[in-house]
């Protein structure tokens, strides 16, 4: 029983950093962004995240410090893939590079650092619950915090105008334009968004997963959040399923190495990756029309005046 | 007869909308050239000109997508500069895509929702729209979304969406291109009755008959310019043309002395079932085509041209070879190449992406379709002197205007690569040419010579299929036409039978009589 819970505990902290990453690239991505810049944004994130937190001794502040980070960077994608209509996919890629360069020049003075990770509820009684009460109520708050994230995009995408017109400019953006909306407007304020929650991401790493800093500390997660948004097939609802899945298969390999399991653990970090080209290949066989990613996805658009 | 200005039936009062002296400049090119037009209620104003004579751009800036370089729109007698699309609905501007402002992701009552400022609830919103297309009889179930609608479908919710913010004045960007003349009558019928509400509707089209009928007043541009303002009641569709043109438009001839031989492409019996989820079955098609002839295959798009147009050219093959017989040899499995080398050459719909590779040079296309049968290719290597000549060859011939001597294709005008694709094929004398809407998107000069050079190639006995939604087009110069619904393809008419009420039928998917019908399901 103390094992069960122990790793549906381990589950959820693995899964926190995917759920809240791939939750901002579902909103770039169906704005019609495609910005592959997760993984240099999350390690950038983590950096400053921990540096913001070590200087102030505040993990909140630190947790601020890596949303703006992520945000930093993602204007940086921004400016170029959407003011200057360079292509998407070279601009994210060479996002990702430079994230992985500037950590670990921001994160150099404090490797070998240790923090006070971020504090766990407790609610006298139902955290003592046997077996649900720490995993129900016995979280640090980036868990809440990520729930309530989705829960707030899916409201935002499907109940209200705005989310109404995001979707508009992730499905044509030539129609979007033609009936007045500000197409790059929108896409960098979802491009904005998909780098804060990089950020924040990112930040969770060393505020409350490992108390320190370790460049390349996020290990691929960022990689891992692009698929989820594809496995989600870039709805909210399957992105906290897949997000809890990955996260359960990263842990599950750590546990099948300590049980002697005879599974190579390449295999294992592999499964994420294989999960989603499956699940494409079910969604383009099951698909009777239309498109499931967003139609816009990751092409240039340049309005004309 | 010239210039009776509506102006002088409407003293007294302003125009709804005006312009005086609108101009747009794109860099040296003056796409609008101070342009005065005045709109008035009760009014159906066409608006007529080439592609690229700036229609397009004027109601772009009336609407607000952009913004005039110089000169000034007064809406209600009052000069006003507006900020955007959004401006211009909330003061009762309506706008109705040439290409659809839709969103094929959406349903129905998201893309009106788009539309519209988003003052009322989405529910109450669901319901205005219900009553709207009911009022107006343009049907649609706000749930389903766009990919799943015909194309009549989606220009009625483009309509509706209009409809829904009460517009003043609504603007249709040639609305009927791709309906069927049944339901550009409905359309028709719906405009009359907005006309009668007092609204004022600008109208563009291609379409002269169209315009004659239904529109109160024309104004034509040409070259960024107004030629004039009249009532096009008074005018013959061959002087509204020559205005639009300038000039004479060349009168397409059909040569005499056609010899009708022997069959140089047989369809038997082709059933294929579609690549696509959403594509169309094609079922028993037959057909033959002799030498110096030209079928024409009307209908509505989206019912099994493409598939028929794939399945002809070898983009699809066909598991019996008998199905598709060309120069007698039965070529149903035979692959693209092989089917040029039986003397067969092919013209698609889409010009860059299908016809030509966009960003490649013009010689370097026609090598693309050439290579086989047109001795451009020497121990493979290219033959550039080869394929250069057949660029300038084309260029000469079919009059291809371009800025210099190989370009890349994206570069060239519709019509103008439409030419050079046409051009590029007839040069190599086929035995049978299949093409596929071969004027759609080109200006009246460049139509012409498309469509004589067709008719020259049939001439000279070729088998010529010609692939169409323009009506006009088909009379002019196919011997008989043949109508496609549902991946079926009708008995064909000769053309002189094929009036368009009895192709409107068939496009629509009855059948001329009682008799034929139960002949098709015996068959």
């Amino acid at each position: 029983m103390e094992l069960v819970e122990a790793i549906v505990l381990s589950v959820l902290a693995a899964s926190t950093p995917l759920l809240i990453a791939a939750t901002g690239e579902l909103v770039t991505e169906r704005s019609g962004v495609l910005n592959l810049g997760v993984e240099g944004m999350m390690i950038v994130g983590a950096a400053c995240g921990f540096g913001g937190a070590w200087l102030t001794g505040s993990i909140f502040i630190g947790a601020l410090f890596g949303i703006v980070a992520g945000t930093l960077m993602s204007l940086i994608f921004a400016l170029m893939a959407l003011g200057l209509a360079v292509n998407q996919v070279a601009t994210g890629l060479a996002l990702t590079i430079l994230g992985v360069g500037l950590s670990g020049l921001i994160g150099a003075g404090f490797v070998g650092e240790r923090l006070t990770p971020a504090a766990q509820l407790y609610i006298p009684g139902l955290t003592d619950i046997p077996l649900i009460g720490r995993v129900l109520f016995g979280e640090d708050a980036f868990v809440y915090f990520s729930i309530a994230l989705i829960i707030g995009v899916w409201w935002f995408l499907y109940r209200t105008r705005a989310g109404l017109i995001l979707r508009a400019c992730g499905d044509n953006h030539v129609s979007a334009h033609a009936l007045g909306y500000p197409v790059l407007r929108i896409r960098t304020f979802a491009v904005m968004f998909g780098g804060a929650c990089a950020g924040l991401a990112g930040a969770y790493l060393p505020l409350a997963y490992t108390p320190f800093f370790i460049p390349g500390m996020t290990a691929g997660r960022g990689w891992i959040a692009l698929a989820l948004v594809v496995f989600a097939s870039w709805r909210p609802g399957r992105l906290v399923v897949g997000a809890y899945l990955f996260g359960a298969v990263t842990i599950l390999q750590l546990h099948a190495q300590g049980w002697g399991v005879g599974i190579p653990s390449q295999f294992m970090s592999a499964l994420p990756y294989l999960a989603t080209v499956i699940v494409l290949v079910l969604l383009s066989r099951a698909r009777t029309g239309g498109s499931t990613a967003p139609a816009a996805l990751g092409t240039v658009f340049v309005p004309d005046r | 007869m010239l210039d009776p200005t509506p102006n002088g039936l409407h003293s007294g009062e302003s125009p709804l909308l005006r312009t005086v002296g609108l101009t747009k400049r794109y860099g040296d090119f003056l796409a609008n050239d101070s342009i005065d037009i005045d709109i008035w209620p009760n009014e159906i104003h066409a608006l007529l000109g080439e592609n690229g004579a700036g229609k397009s751009t004027l109601v772009k800036a009336i609407y607000g997508l952009i913004q005039p370089s110089a000169g000034e729109i007064h809406w209600q007698g009052e000069r006003i500069v507006l900020s955007g699309p959004a401006e211009a609905r909330s003061r009762g501007i309506g706008m109705v895509f040439q290409h659809f402002s839709l969103f094929d992701n959406l349903t129905v009552a998201e893309n009106v929702a788009l539309g519209l400022d988003g003052k009322e609830s989405f529910k109450d919103m669901s319901a205005r729209l219900e009553l709207v297309s009911k009022t107006y009889g343009l049907p649609l179930d706000p749930r389903r979304e766009v990919w799943q609608l015909s194309v009549g479908e989606r220009q009625r919710i483009e309509i509706v969406r209009a409809l829904m913010q009460d517009p003043k004045f609504l603007i249709l960007d040639e609305p009927t291109a791709v309906l069927t003349p049944q339901e550009a009558d409905q359309l028709f019928v719906v405009l009359e009755r907005l006309k009668a509400e007092g609204r004022a509707i600008l109208y563009i089209s291609h379409k002269l008959e169209e315009v004659k009928r239904l529109c109160d007043t024309a104004t034509i541009l040409r070259g960024g310019q107004k030629v004039q303002t009249c009532n096009p009641r008074l005018e013959t569709a061959a002087s509204l043309a020559r205005m639009m043109v300038g000039g004479e438009i060349r009168e397409v001839k059909s040569a005499a002395g056609r010899h009708t031989t022997i069959p140089r492409l047989v369809v038997n019996d082709l059933t294929l079932a579609p690549d696509e989820a959403h594509g169309v079955r094609l079922e028993h098609i037959s057909f033959e085509l002799k030498g110096g002839e030209i079928l024409g295959i009307a209908g509505v798009a989206g019912n099994g041209q493409d598939e028929l147009f794939a399945a002809l050219s070898g983009e699809r093959l066909s598991k019996d070879p008998g199905t598709v017989v060309i120069e007698g040899i039965a070529a149903g499995h035979l692959s693209i190449t092989k089917r040029r080398k039986l003397g067969a050459a092919f013209v698609p719909e889409e010009r860059l992406g299908h016809g030509t590779a966009p960003r490649m040079k013009l010689s370097e296309n026609a090598l693309l379709t050439g290579h086989a049968a047109s001795g451009m290719v020497n121990h493979g290597f290219i033959d550039t002197a080869a394929t250069l000549k057949t660029v300038d060859k084309a260029t000469e011939t079919f009059d291809v205007r371009k800025a210099k001597r190989d370009p890349e294709a994206a570069s060239l005008s519709g019509g103008n690569l439409q030419k050079f694709i046409v051009g590029r094929e007839i040069l190599r004398n086929p035995a049978v040419l299949v093409v596929s809407q071969p004027t759609w998107g080109v200006d009246a000069g460049a139509a012409a010579v498309i469509r004589q050079a067709l008719l020259d190639l049939a001439a000279s006995g070729a088998a010529v299929l010609v692939t169409s939604q323009d009506l006009d087009e088909l009379a002019e110069i196919a011997d008989r036409i043949a109508v496609m619904f549902h991946g079926r393809l009708s008995a064909p008419l000769t053309a002189s039978e094929a009036t368009r009420e009895k192709l409107g039928l068939l496009m629509g998917g009855s059948s001329l009589e009682p008799k034929e019908a139960a002949h098709a399901v015996g068959a």
